[in-house]
């Protein structure tokens, strides 16, 4: 047995955090047995130690603190709501002026696009038109019958192919299909016909008069 | 849910014996991707093997959060610096430039600062951080105020830093002879790296020789 030296500094109680008593101090205990949380918004300490209403508008703008970074204010809220508003509403506004635009433009110029003997029956050939953006295709059903459509699918613009023998255009992007007669969808994502592009027959020429564009 | 604010982290770094337990704990975890947030750093390898685990001290004025251009670093409402947001982090290392205590870390190949969020998983409901479970000497204990002072009678937690004249104050203390806590009750971190370690060396006098009277 040691001899006592003196008041041990040391508490005497056991510290092993599972001894009877002590469960309080083992952190397993309910937080109402401690003292309350301070204010969430009470926590944030500037650097500079002065309180927040003495810092500058940045701090108050990118907040340290998650709770303050969440917070929206009604203010904010209204800004936002507004100039959305305002976006979506000059966007259809651009809209109108371009339906206006396109309808009192009259017909692009009439072109030449090939002759009848340089396509086949059940064959198709590439062609721009009105300008040079505008990729086309022109069809041979028959002997007498001819239709032209812009490539362009009403879906996302992918180049649609011909497919004469199916009876159809297909689109590879999302196997939309059109009806080779009409350019009305048949299958897949597309939800509007192909520009029609309205052709005229003279003599031994076709020639593009027209584009007529269709939203059902 | 957040950290109950009855528990605290304390670092004791004289009871650190560097078994690297934490640093193994620590990359078990798969919320930062098997990276190890703490860090295990030799005070001076030439001279000593004593080691100190560094984790996040968790500032009330996080310089890293002060700094971070994209306001990826936030903080809970119970103190704790959480690791960078990773749709806002753009991994520009300000937070690892500025950080006093050296704790962040920017991983160039997945482009995101990680840091030590005192393993918010576990402590936010109540569990001690992963190092603090594995830690065999308790150089990292987390626990109540009661229970570290039970435990520890001769030192004191200390979170005031000096750095220059920058004082932070953190959520995280650091355990100081009670000796030395009383006589200033911040650590002067730039103070201290000039300090050196006072001499510990100890002479042993033979005082006679136990076989010199026996014949070899």
């Amino acid at each position: 047995m040691v001899a006592d030296s003196g008041p041990d500094p040391r508490s005497p109680i056991d510290p092993a955090i599972n001894t009877p008593g002590r469960e309080g101090l083992t952190g397993t205990a309910p937080a109402s047995l401690y003292a309350p949380s301070p204010d969430r918004e009470a926590i944030t300490i500037a650097p500079d130690f002065a309180p927040l209403d003495a810092q500058p508008a940045w701090r108050q703008d990118f907040p340290v603190d998650w709770p303050q970074d969440l917070y929206v204010e009604r203010r904010d809220f209204m800004k936002f709501l507004v100039l959305t508003s305002a976006a979506f509403a000059v966007g259809q506004i651009w809209i109108g002026v371009q339906n206006w635009y396109r309808r009192h433009s009259g017909q692009p110029p009439v072109r030449r696009i090939a002759s009848v003997d340089d396509i086949a029956v059940g064959a198709a050939i590439g062609f721009t038109y009105p300008d040079e953006q505008e990729p086309c295709l022109l069809v041979r059903l028959t002997v007498n019958e001819f239709v032209a459509f812009g490539q362009k699918c009403t879906h996302l613009s992918c180049a649609v192919i011909p497919r004469p023998a199916e009876g159809s255009f297909y689109c590879p992007c999302h196997e939309g299909r059109f009806d080779i007669r009409t350019g009305v969808p048949t299958a897949g994502p597309p939800q509007r016909p192909l520009t029609r592009i309205v052709l005229d027959r003279r003599g031994r020429d076709i020639y593009a008069v027209g584009v007529e564009q269709r939203t059902a | 849910m957040p950290k109950p604010d009855y528990l605290h982290f304390f670092i004791d770094p004289n009871r650190c014996i560097g078994c690297q337990a934490c640093v193994q704990a620590c990359t078990e975890c798969d919320t930062h991707r098997g990276e190890s947030m703490i860090h295990l750093e030799y005070v001076d390898r030439s001279a000593s093997v004593q080691t100190v685990p560094v984790v996040c001290m968790h500032c009330d004025q996080p310089t890293c959060a002060e700094v971070c251009p994209a306001d990826a670093i936030k903080r809970t409402g119970d103190g704790v610096v959480q690791s960078a947001r990773k749709p806002r982090c753009i991994a520009c290392g300000n937070c690892v430039m500025a950080c006093p205590f050296g704790v962040p870390e920017v991983y160039e190949d997945r482009k995101i600062m990680m840091k030590c969020d005192m393993c918010y998983d576990r402590s936010s409901v109540g569990k001690k951080p992963m190092c603090a479970t594995v830690c065999p000497s308790q150089a990292l204990f987390f626990g109540t105020r009661e229970q570290i002072e039970q435990l520890r009678p001769l030192s004191m937690p200390v979170n005031t830093f000096q750095f220059g004249s920058q004082t932070i104050t953190t959520q995280v203390s650091t355990m100081v002879p009670r000796a030395l806590a009383s006589r200033a009750p911040h650590i002067d971190v730039v103070a201290a790296m000039d300090e050196r370690p006072r001499s510990r060396a100890v002479s042993l006098t033979v005082i006679s020789d136990p076989f010199a009277d026996i014949e070899v």
